[in-house]
């Protein structure tokens, strides 16, 4: 195996707010039963933290569980655990109905510090990203534009977003540009 | 632009954020069926004026498919609920009786 | 001669004075001034020629429903067409050219029509231009368009930058004139989260100009108090320059917002688009001061009252040295008041009522300022502007009895609420006949998503017109906006007694042909009285129909100023009530919003997204050829110095016959369908069996719709007892995804089956070739001979170093393995591929080689082969069809009559008699012709390529009884040249037995 390479190593703006492409994260697509013991005792095991609530996002470090639809979780790692994980939760659950890929490869995760942080994820989502209505311990799924994307806070203005590996360059060029720093709205 | 509210995860979506899926509550009629069912399955469909029922998905969100009941004239929504039922639900057909007395909707009432 | 007063004008700076220039003229503004002001100020009155009779035009109000005042803003990369001037607010250095007009503004060859006119009349476009057809193009069609039209639209790239916005707002406040921000203040204390948007730079609206006090102060200083208690609230965004565009469904508002058109600097976006989410909205959208219709009133220095007050008032401008008032109610009379203030003579207040006397009245006869009542203008006199104006009695037939003279009209016709915002989405109006104008029904307010109404009229735009009624109408609208009483109190102000207008809507009341004809409605299509009333004698009766017939309404204005006017004009003409002829339909937006907002940031790089597979560098640094598949680029071919690009793909080609070569197929979709079920579920998808396949194993599969076409097509492959792999084509990753959660979410939900779609989770790659076996055991790792991975199976396992799935399976027909490693490591695994390759002569190929292998093969490709309307029976697909399954998607409608027809066109392969190659598309001549005269046809091309490997044209395509009629030769269109003949023949030109792929 090489030095496993991230869709954008490197790529950072800085404007209104600061982008940064974060470099790879380890990302395991768990579907199942969330309500099942054996696959929330898991879930906590491999990850570190509680199971989320519906749209939680319970992040720690590179740790975490996010709720993405009724049956499916999203748990972060670092990425050289992914695989582990992955068999880790395959010798949990050996015998019950869930799927547990790795899909650490197939995402690109950027981050968005800084005050003007919001502003610049709201000229690309119809989400209501007021203070008011969105904060950390949440993950939003949504669009950027043209493409689908999540997202979660790691602190009052501070995102971290994950895309398709394949549009990361759309998505960091969008963010770059929204974060001009002659485009602020001056509005959250 | 309508906004629908996703009874999987709660959101109150964009309709950006969504794909239509046509209409709701049919059956499927496959191989056996008669030339009058599969027409009636492939091709007839409602064109309300009013109350009517239809699929969407939350595409750029839980992936999860819904069904609306919705108002073809005033675009009121009168509740989504999810997919997973082949009628409308008794809360929904509760909503329409006293929003739209005397409503109907193919067998429905 | 219309000029800047030596003091005044509340909203210029006279200490930042501004050049500009105006048709290459050099003029001095001064900053707050708008264009519209500054040319005023210059001694401008013309500024533009009317659409139809270019006829001179000038000034006549100073906001958004300007009709003349359009111009050519900016140059070349800049220029924007049909600028309002009045909206258009002054900079250094503005350059501004007026527009429709030729050869210059002054002298324009054009203006030939006006005595045309009689010639010109309502409908005139449908008349005349009918026949015979040539002349549309050589005689109708050039005289259009060197005639009509307004701005020229701009050829060169838009220089500047656009962006959205999105928000979600409690209650959306649309107008800062005081009705909004006491709107906005109340929603804004009682806890609503609020966004107040105001179209022009400053917040206030008329009231300061109209010598308002509220609260016991003058309006400006309760504006600036207000502002200051608005900024200090964290749940209140306030914002001028903002234009409420649209309200639309559940609450979804456009709003555009000028950032940087007051002041181009670099870099700044141009525009903002609002995408607003508001629970509900007031529309404080103040109201419209309507022209009176009188002839010749359509000369330059006719204006309306309210703005030749506002020129006064808000930018020190007199519109001329003696001014005559004519009106129908006593608010022009505060133009007369704001006139003689400002020392302009005021010759005359003519007012069309029988009767002057209100407190108004009074106080401008006190200043000895002479009043007419039932007294109306017969005619303006003047040729390019006005020198005077004839006086007649209202109710006579305009006999003139008296001519004053004058450099000013200024003319009030009462006022109409802005009610555009709340018609957008349905909300509907009621004639208010006491006050002549259409206002709100608050009963019938567009409904939301909860059915009940989500829009509030506020104060001017509700046809509250005085200070404390619109002060105290705003509050009950924000408290019936929050659905709550609030624990705040409206600001109060002493309202000045009016007396009730007097519809006016034709001067004199029985003006005859002579002076209707001269009348005019809508400056700036050119629509007469005289055009309308045609129009209801021709019997165009419904409003919308006689907006389209007489252009009345149309263009950039929409009939801010002309709609009621019109509409109470063909209601007489009707002969029925105003009420029963209705409006036409309220579309948004509001004012015209440009382009690039709507677009917003989707231009340049970020017009589209573009998917790069993990070795996108590697294939742009290496001369690929681009081709765009779906939002995908992949490389067509990689041309090397000095080749065509068709030199490169017979490169290509051939290297993969007689070497080995490298394809980068990461962009197929890979799905995986895990569980219990997922077997039952695979059997439903795919028209064969992939329940029996074994792991380890691969199979070909098809996927049909519902109504039962071919859909998709892709290698299957089973990972485990209760998972497998499904591949599909590029373009089917995202939607056969999709298809499967469809049918599991909304048909088999009690079935247990999971899916994913892990298409960008790996690197893929095709090493495709005689000599691909060697190269890769020369890479180490796992076992990959014939006995260990045979032909349509699949292992995991080492490549070199790298983790790999590797799938035998052939796109091509030669031996081939295609690999998958994360796509982290993708791109290292390709160098280590190329590297190793060297000694193989191991190059890539693009998808055009692709193409060819795979047609040499008489493989299908989505796409080409099928269009939608293909059956997998069209193809010769039927061995891949389960005879023995009861049931999969598409069984059923393919036993329709239509789908078993011996008739549809069927799959064969064509080659060229001499060897060329057919075109794409072109369809097989069948004889006779078909009742449109056009020659039959019996089958049309799929796939046609040049095959490098057999060194002539191969095609595949459908054709009537094709399988039936092997070595017919038959003839296929050719666009530009005879028809081509060809055999058919079966469809696999190489290899047909498969021996190649299977060592």
């Amino acid at each position: 195996m090489s030095e496993p390479q991230s869709a954008l190593p490197g790529a950072a703006f800085t404007g209104a707010a600061q982008i940064t492409e974060t470099g790879l994260r380890g990302m395991i697509t768990l579907k199942g039963d969330l309500s099942a013991t054996k696959l929330k005792n898991i879930a906590k095991k491999v990850s570190g933290v509680d199971m989320p609530e519906k749209r939680g996002a319970n992040i720690k470090g590179d740790n975490g569980l996010c709720w993405m639809a009724p049956d499916e979780l999203l748990i972060l790692c670092p990425h050289m655990d992914a695989p582990t994980i992955v068999t880790q939760i395959d010798k949990a659950l050996k015998g019950t109905h869930y799927l547990a890929v790795n899909v650490s490869d197939a995402r690109a995760v950027f981050r968005v510090d800084g005050q003007g942080a919001r502003e610049v994820l709201a000229k690309l989502t119809p989400a209501d990203l007021h203070p008011d209505s969105f904060g950390p311990g949440e993950i939003r799924r949504t669009r950027l534009a043209q493409v689908p994307a999540a997202f979660w806070m790691t602190g009052p203005q501070t995102f971290e977003i994950v895309c398709f590996r394949s549009v990361a360059q759309y998505v960091f060029d969008l963010l770059s540009n929204a974060a001009k720093i002659q485009a602020q709205v001056d509005y959250f | 632009m309508l906004i629908l509210h996703c009874p999987h995860c709660g959101i109150d979506c964009d309709e950006t954020e969504l794909s239509p899926g046509g209409e709701a509550h049919i059956t499927r009629h496959g191989p056996g069926a008669s030339d009058e069912k599969v027409e009636e399955y492939l091709f007839l469909r409602e064109n309300p004026k009013g109350v009517h029922f239809e699929r969407w998905r939350h595409s750029m969100g839980c992936g999860k498919w819904f069904h609306a009941a919705r108002c073809t004239m005033t675009l009121e929504v009168f509740g989504t609920y999810p997919a997973q039922t082949t009628e409308p639900p008794e809360s929904i057909r509760k909503i329409l009786s006293e929003k739209r007395p005397g409503w109907s909707w193919r067998d429905f009432a | 001669m219309s000029k800047r007063l030596a003091a005044g004008g509340r909203l210029i700076d006279r200490a930042i004075p501004l050049d500009f220039t105006f048709n290459n003229k050099r003029m001095h503004g001064y900053e707050g001034d708008t264009l519209g002001s500054a040319l005023l100020a210059n001694g401008q009155v013309l500024v533009g020629r009317s659409f139809k009779y270019h006829r001179p035009r000038g000034i006549i109000a100073s906001g958004a429903e300007e009709p003349n005042g359009l111009v050519n803003l900016g140059s070349g990369r800049t220029l924007e067409p049909n600028q309002r001037v009045t909206t258009t607010e002054l900079f250094e250095g503005l350059r501004a050219e007026s527009q429709n007009h030729w050869p210059s503004l002054e002298f324009d060859i054009g203006a030939i029509n006006t005595h045309l006119s009689r010639f010109l009349p309502a409908g005139f476009y449908y008349k005349m231009f009918m026949w015979p057809p040539v002349f549309w193009k050589y005689v109708y069609e050039p005289f259009i368009r060197a005639s009509a039209g307004l701005g020229r639209a701009p050829n060169a790239r838009d220089a500047d930058t656009y962006e959205h916005f999105n928000t979600t707002v409690d209650v959306l406040v649309i107008g800062g004139g005081i009705a909004g921000l006491q709107a906005a203040k109340a929603a804004g204390e009682n806890g609503a989260r609020v966004l107040l948007v105001e179209q022009t730079a400053h917040w206030g609206g008329r009231a300061p100009v109209d010598g308002a006090v509220i609260g016991g102060k003058p309006a400006d200083a309760w504006i600036e108090d207000t502002i200051t208690d608005l900024e200090a609230m964290d749940n209140v965004h306030i914002r001028t320059r903002t234009m409420g565009a649209g309200v639309y469904d559940h609450g979804y508002v456009l709003a555009h917002e000028r950032i940087s058109d007051h002041d181009p600097r670099e870099d700044r976006p141009r525009h903002r688009l609002w995408r607003i989410r508001a629970g509900q909205v007031i529309t404080a959208t103040g109201a419209i001061e309507r022209p009176l219709s009188f002839a010749g009133n359509d000369l330059p220095g006719v204006m309306l009252a309210s703005a030749v007050r506002d020129y006064a008032v808000n930018y020190g401008v007199s519109t001329g040295d003696r001014a005559v008032i004519v009106t129908n109610n006593d608010d022009a009379y505060r133009t007369a008041l704001a006139l003689h203030e400002a020392g302009t003579t005021v010759k005359a207040v003519l007012d069309a009522r029988t009767q002057a006397a209100g407190r108004l009245p009074d106080k401008v006869r006190a200043l000895g300022i002479r009043v007419e009542t039932g007294t109306g203008i017969a005619k303006v006199k003047g040729v390019a502007r006005v020198d005077g104006v004839a006086l007649c009695a209202q109710s006579g037939n305009g006999s003139v009895t008296e001519e004053l003279s004058c450099d000013t009209v200024a003319m009030s016709g009462g006022w109409s609420p802005v009610v555009h915002l709340w018609s957008h989405c349905g909300g509907k109006l009621l004639w208010d006949a006491d006050r002549a104008m259409f206002r709100p029904d608050p009963d019938k307010a567009p409904t939301g998503a909860d059915g009940a109404g989500f829009v509030h009229a506020a104060g001017a735009a509700n046809g509250e017109m005085s200070t404390g009624a619109a002060l105290a109408d705003a509050h009950r609208a924000a408290a019936a906006a929050m659905g709550k009483k609030l624990r705040t109190k409206a600001s109060t102000a002493e309202d000045e007694e009016e007396m009730p207008l007097e519809p006016v809507w034709l001067m004199p009341q029985g003006a005859g042909d002579a002076l209707r004809s001269k009348t005019w409605l809508d400056f700036q299509n050119d629509v007469k009285v005289t055009d309308v009333q045609l129009a209801a004698q021709e019997g165009y009766e419904s409003v919308e129909h006689t907006k389209r017939y007489t252009t009345l309404g149309m263009a950039t204005d929409q009939g801010k100023t002309s709609n009621i006017n019109g509409l109470a004009i063909l209601s007489k003409s009707l002969g029925a009530d105003i009420p029963n002829v209705g409006t036409t339909t309220f579309r948004p937006p509001y004012t015209p919003i440009s382009m690039g907002a709507i677009a917003g940031e989707a231009r340049g790089k970020i017009f589209q997204p573009l998917r790069r597979t993990p070795l996108h560098d590697w294939h742009d640094r290496n001369g690929a050829h681009w081709e765009p598949v779906g939002h995908w680029r992949r490389p067509y071919a990689f041309p090397r110095d000095g080749e065509t690009v068709e030199q490169a793909v017979s490169r290509e080609v051939k290297n993969a016959r007689e070497a080995v070569g490298l394809l980068d197929a990461s962009t197929l979709g890979k799905i995986i369908v895990k569980g219990p079920d997922a077997g039952r579920f695979l059997d439903m998808m795919y028209t064969n069996m992939m329940s029996n396949l074994a792991p380890g194993k691969c199979r070909y599969g098809l996927m049909c719709s519902e109504n039962g076409f071919l859909i998709d097509d892709g290698v299957v492959a089973r990972i485990d007892d209760d998972t497998w792999l499904c591949h599909t084509t590029t373009g089917g990753a995202d939607s056969i995804h999709a298809h499967m959660e469809e049918w599991l979410q909304t048909e088999w939900w009690d079935w247990k089956v999971f899916t994913a779609n892990v298409t960008e989770q790996y690197a893929q790659i095709a090493v495709v070739g005689p000599e691909a076996r060697a190269m890769l055991e020369g890479m180490g790792g796992m076992d990959l001979s014939a006995e260990a991975l045979p032909f349509m199976q699949w292992r995991e396992g080492k490549i070199g170093d790298f983790d790999a799935h590797v799938f035998r399976i052939s796109f091509s027909g030669e031996l081939s393995f295609e690999i998958a490693v994360p796509a982290s490591q993708g791109r290292a695994f390709w160098d280590a591929l190329i590297k190793e390759g060297a000694i193989y002569d191991a190059m890539p190929y693009g998808t055009e080689a692709l193409h060819v292998l795979r047609a040499e093969k008489g493989f299908i490709m989505i796409g080409d082969e099928t269009d939608g309307t293909v059956i997998p029976q069209d193809l010769g697909l039927n061995w891949a069809i389960s005879k023995k399954k009861e049931d999969f998607l598409g069984k059923r409608a393919q036993e329709r009559s239509h789908m078993t027809d011996p008739g549809r066109w069927k799959l064969v392969g064509l080659e060229t008699v001499d060897g060329s190659v057919l075109q794409d598309g072109a369809y097989a001549i069948a004889d006779g012709r078909n009742a449109n005269g056009q020659r039959n046809t019996q089958g049309r091309v799929t796939s046609t390529y040049y095959s490098p490997t057999l060194g002539r044209g191969i095609a595949m395509g459908l054709v009537l009884n094709g399988p039936d009629r092997m070595d017919e030769v038959i003839s296929f269109t050719r666009i530009g040249g005879e028809p081509q003949k060809a055999r058919i023949v079966g469809p696999v030109f190489y290899d047909p037995e498969g021996e190649k792929q299977n060592v």
